[in-house]
């Protein structure tokens, strides 16, 4: 059990990286990383979202949403109700009111990231690593809470690794002779996909 | 009435036009604003799923726009967020429900990426930057000028991942059998590049697209 928790631990940080092996959550990590300061802020802001909804969409998942989930506890009148066509519209309500808890959060106790964090706060909402993360989760059909809690911070820690390495080295390109019309987003795209190459050496791991 | 005949015939007028040939190229969605890039790399690897998918955009978006035009002055601003989720997610679930009955095996390939439409930063960001400002009818074009814009990166970087990622195109083979190399014979002097199929190689394709449009169109280069 502990084990089987530690190699999807593993394999969401390197092997399924949300970013380099499934391209998700791009538009904030093209946008926001610039500097490496708000990139560790947003990337902890993202890990610590997708930690919280994960384990509370697997509650929904599978005490409402699932064919039969309503039966488990409201008694067996409701054993043949199927709300899965639900998720979509569940899952983005309870991200979108968790990223709104997280703003406030934020702006109480550290109002210096929230300033330097700026309208990408509240574009988590839309961050699709966060809404891909739960959907994965349902994909897979995760069978404890714990186990989704991992998958979230796996993939969160995986997602705050990438943006971290890219701004890392956009500061540094700067210095750098680069064409003049690859300069800026055209270069970032052609490193991710550089980095993502790399991320690919983990692909044949089994764990 | 007369409102509908008014709105017609500015329907094709100068700036409306505008508002659909912009994000073609000066604007576009893909390579310029930065937003949609999730989707757009993930179902490259073959064109049928990309022509999808962007079909798919084109409805949630055009609809999308249109509503939330429709009631802009309704929503208050603070949960403005959760509104336009709410109207994106309900026209996804239609778009869900429709491929699974009528394309069950391209719903399948596209996986994920279908409930991800709700998270695609176009249909955010062009509620936020012009749906909340501007009339029906203008959301609408705007709607689909950017979907087209959006479609337009989408199979064009299918298009060269499937032909010489698989050497086929909608799934018909377009390279001559008798290229081929052929280990029995010892003829042939082609092979597919089998990398062109892996997620990496869509992030370089976009960004070689945007070195070729941002060498055509010098207004776009970014300052380092």
């Amino acid at each position: 059990m502990f084990q089987e928790l530690i190699n999807l631990f593993v394999r969401s940080i390197f092997i399924e990286n949300m970013i380099f092996a499934y391209f998700l959550g791009m538009c904030s990590y093209l946008a926001v990383s610039k500097t490496v300061k708000t990139a560790v802020g947003l990337g902890i802001a993202v890990t610590f979202v997708l930690v919280i909804t994960l384990p509370v969409n697997w509650l929904l998942e599978n005490y409402v949403l699932q064919p039969g989930a309503l039966g488990k506890w409201l008694g067996a009148g409701f054993e043949d109700v199927d709300l899965s066509f639900l998720s979509f519209i569940m899952f983005i309500a309870v991200i979108a009111s968790m990223v709104q808890l997280i703003e406030m959060i934020v702006e109480k106790f550290a109002p210096a990231l929230y300033s330097a964090l700026g309208i990408f706060l509240p574009l988590i909402a839309v961050n699709c690593s966060i809404l891909g993360g739960s959907l994965f989760m349902q994909e897979r059909a995760f069978g404890t809470i714990a186990e989704a809690a991992v998958y979230g911070l796996g993939s969160g820690i995986g997602w705050f690794l990438a943006i971290v390495a890219i701004a890392a080295i956009r500061e540094k390109i700067r210095y750098s002779n680069v064409p003049a019309p690859l300069r800026g987003l055209g270069i970032t795209f052609i490193i991710t996909g550089l980095m993502g190459i790399a991320f690919m050496s983990f692909m044949g791991i089994k764990l | 009435m007369s409102t509908e005949v008014k709105q017609k015939e500015a329907l094709f007028s100068k700036k409306n036009r505008k508002l659909i040939s912009d994000p073609f190229n000066d604007n576009n969605p893909i390579t310029v604003q930065v937003l949609g890039i999730c989707s757009a790399l993930a179902i490259t690897v073959k064109l049928e799923p990309a022509i999808v998918m962007s079909l798919s955009v084109m409805f949630v978006l055009a609809a999308g726009n249109v509503i939330i035009s429709l009631i802009r002055n309704l929503i208050p601003n603070r949960i403005r967020i959760i509104v336009q989720l709410v109207v994106v997610a309900s026209l996804v679930i239609l778009v869900d429900q429709f491929l699974k009955a009528y394309a069950y095996d391209v719903s399948k390939q596209l996986s994920v990426f279908v409930g991800l439409i709700i998270t695609n930063c176009i249909i955010m960001g062009r509620f936020e930057a012009f749906a909340l400002g501007n009339g029906p009818c203008k959301a609408f074009m705007d709607g689909i000028g950017n979907s087209i814009g959006y479609g337009v990166i989408l199979i064009a970087v299918a298009f060269f991942r499937e032909l010489l990622g698989s050497g086929t195109l909608l799934g018909f083979p377009v390279i001559p059998q008798s290229w081929y190399i052929n280990a029995d014979t010892g003829t042939g002097f082609y092979a597919n590049n089998g990398f062109f199929l892996f997620p990496p190689m869509a992030l370089i394709v976009v960004g070689l697209i945007i070195w070729a449009q941002r060498a055509k169109n010098t207004k776009l280069i970014e300052e380092n």
